[in-house]
């Protein structure tokens, strides 16, 4: 035991005299929360709007007011002609236009027909924020029909009333906060454990602590401790930005939460030390621990792209990916207010991970030493 | 050599290992007794570090019989590892750490008590002169004072036997000269040392030589022995001759 706090206190010392060390374990966690937090977002914010009016009637005016008035868009020009859409949309200076057709008006309350058409055009080399853009558009001239048609007739109307649950402002911040912590603790928690280790290994100490009385599994747990601490450390640290910072919500409990964070914690350690067994230096491990576990984390754990929306054979494959079943954990105990009783499915998947990667390593670090 | 205590510390007996059809160590049978000064001699690749790390423990022979320090290599490595010390090829300690750092870390991890590691880092760094570095980083000292320092820490837990895989690599002559002088002077205490180095001139220094010539020991005796045996005048004519 008490070689054992000599081995965790040696390993502090490393941590905190290595720079580049530091920066990963604490830099990037508030560089990324950040980053994603305020510049990468689904949502859309106020946008900027052209219209080209051919009415020039009252109607017309009404409608380009009530887009104004909305909290989507700034009517910030009045284009003459239709050709000279591409002109502004090449020079990147909005990107949807709104064309009212001559008799706008008058078509509205012709007798017979009542009908008026609008045209609205969007630039789609953005495909999702063109889609974005068009549905508040469409959404606010249905609006402005029902404003108009409760005035000349009472209409026949199905009122739809949509309420997203557990998200209710689609703030894209709240998807993101799981995600990041399952990336970040994944990142940090598996490479910094595979460099530390074949970091000995490269400057020969291993051997040294191999021909001492310590018992290899001793020396692995001496090595993994700070981390799991650091670790632990940064999961509150990523809470906390998301709390005060974007005020993403913790309905479940907080105790549930930060003890799923630990054993998954421990799931990213033990790829660490399986990844510390087959690289042979502190850059392979490096490589490794970004190409193996970086991409498949972003792109298949549900994060950033819908599983659902992936082809079947992916979204088989992601059911290896530890991250997948961390997020759907954390999504149920912060943003629906889960217990126990709706994640101990996800929580096993994780354990029985956990403990697959731990015997493996132990078998493969066995082997290196016969 | 004939007035020290003769009992023999470490044994092997047609120790072998092998790497898949590659046979590193070939059958190598030889005695060492305690307090002895064993220079393990043989070109790159011929099979010296492999020995080194069986008998420490590292390794799973492939066959054959040793014993380190009483303790049998198949079986006991654990009681084997508590009475040796080693010193690796690559330089063994934290650059990262501190002399004093070092010093405790490896000490502790041997066992030692907190009195026993306050003890022995105050006679280490008084015995190395490296009081005033005490708190400086390993790797701002010259490679000479932190080889000597890793020898030191080799020692901390007084093991019976000290395996050192070329500990003079890259040192300058005045540098190789003190640290041999400490080898003697653990030897002298009654510490047995296994040392492999490629420096002939080194090799007079020990009690008895082995050379390895592709996985076999190809002679073995007194360095004034093996110069008479081949009528030559220094053990580099020796090598030389064996290379051949």
């Amino acid at each position: 035991m008490f070689a054992f706090i000599h081995f965790v206190k040696k390993e502090t010392y490393h941590i905190f005299r290595d720079k580049r060390t530091l920066l990963i374990l604490f830099g990037m966690p508030v560089v990324m929360i950040i980053l994603f937090g305020y510049a990468i977002r689904n949502d859309i914010g106020r946008s900027d709007l052209a219209v080209v009016d051919e009415a020039h009637d009252a109607y017309s005016a009404k409608l380009i007011a009530e887009i104004n008035a909305s909290a989507y868009f700034d009517v910030v020009k009045v284009l003459p002609n239709e050709a000279s859409i591409d002109n502004s949309f090449r020079k990147e200076e909005e990107k949807i236009v709104l064309i009212i057709p001559p008799h706008f008006g008058q078509h509205l309350f012709q007798p017979q027909t009542g009908k008026a058409q609008v045209r609205i055009v969007a630039d789609a080399s953005d495909p999702n924020l063109a889609t974005s853009l068009t549905n508040y558009a469409t959404a606010i001239i249905n609006t402005f029909q029902g404003h108009i048609s409760t005035i000349s007739q009472p209409p026949l109307a199905i009122i739809q009333d949509v309420r997203m649950l557990y998200n209710p402002e689609m703030k894209s911040v709240y998807e993101f906060v799981p995600g990041l912590m399952a990336l970040i603790l994944m990142l940090v928690s598996a490479m910094m454990t595979a460099i530390t280790i074949t970091r000995e290994k490269e400057t020969g100490t291993m051997e040294v602590l191999l021909a001492s009385p310590l018992p290899p599994a001793l020396i692995i747990l001496g090595k993994i401790t700070p981390y799991i601490l650091l670790s632990f450390i940064n999961a509150l640290l990523i809470l906390g930005f998301g709390n005060f910072l974007f005020h993403v919500p913790v309905h479940g409990s907080l105790i549930l939460l930060l003890a799923e964070s630990v054993l998954f914690i421990l799931t990213a350690l033990s790829l660490g030390i399986l990844i510390s067994t087959v690289a042979v230096n502190q850059q392979t491990a490096m490589m490794i621990s970004l190409g193996g576990l970086l991409m498949p984390t972003v792109v298949l754990s549900g994060f950033i792209f819908p599983l659902s929306s992936m082809p079947v054979a992916l979204q088989w494959l992601a059911n290896f990916i530890p991250a997948k079943w961390f997020i759907i954990i954390l999504r149920d105990i912060m943003l629906k207010g889960n217990g126990w009783g709706y994640v101990w499915k996800e929580t096993m998947v994780l354990l029985i991970m956990t403990l697959f990667f731990i015997l493996l390593s132990i078998k493969r670090f066995k082997i290196r030493l016969s | 050599m004939e007035n020290k205590i003769v009992q023999p510390v470490i044994t092997a007996e047609s120790l072998t290992k092998k790497f898949g059809h590659f046979t590193a160590t070939d059958a190598i049978t030889f005695q060492v007794k305690k307090g002895e000064i064993f220079g393990f001699l043989g070109a790159n690749g011929a099979g010296k570090t492999t020995a080194i790390r069986m008998l420490c423990g590292l390794l799973m022979p492939t066959s054959g019989n040793a014993s380190v320090a009483g303790f049998d290599v198949f079986t006991q490595t654990e009681e084997i590892k508590k009475n040796i010390g080693y010193m690796s090829q690559k330089f063994s300690l934290y650059e990262d750490l501190t002399v004093k750092e070092n010093i405790r870390f490896y000490g502790g991890i041997y066992g030692l008590s907190n009195s026993g590691l306050k003890e022995k880092t105050e006679i280490l760094l008084s015995k190395l002169k490296l009081k005033n570095e005490a708190r400086h980083l390993v790797k701002s000292l010259p490679l000479g004072w932190k080889q000597k320092l890793a020898f030191s820490v080799a020692l901390i837990h007084e093991p019976a036997i000290v395996f050192l895989d070329e500990p003079t690599g890259g040192v300058d002559p005045i540098t190789r000269r003190q640290f041999w002088e400490m080898i003697y002077e653990a030897a002298y205490c009654g510490t047995t040392v296994f040392v492999t180095t490629h420096y002939m001139d080194e090799a007079e220094y020990c009690d008895r030589v082995s050379i390895m010539v592709s996985g076999k020991i190809a002679v073995m005796g007194t360095p004034d022995a093996l110069k008479k045996g081949f009528s030559v005048k220094t053990m580099n004519e020796v090598f030389l001759k064996l290379a051949r």
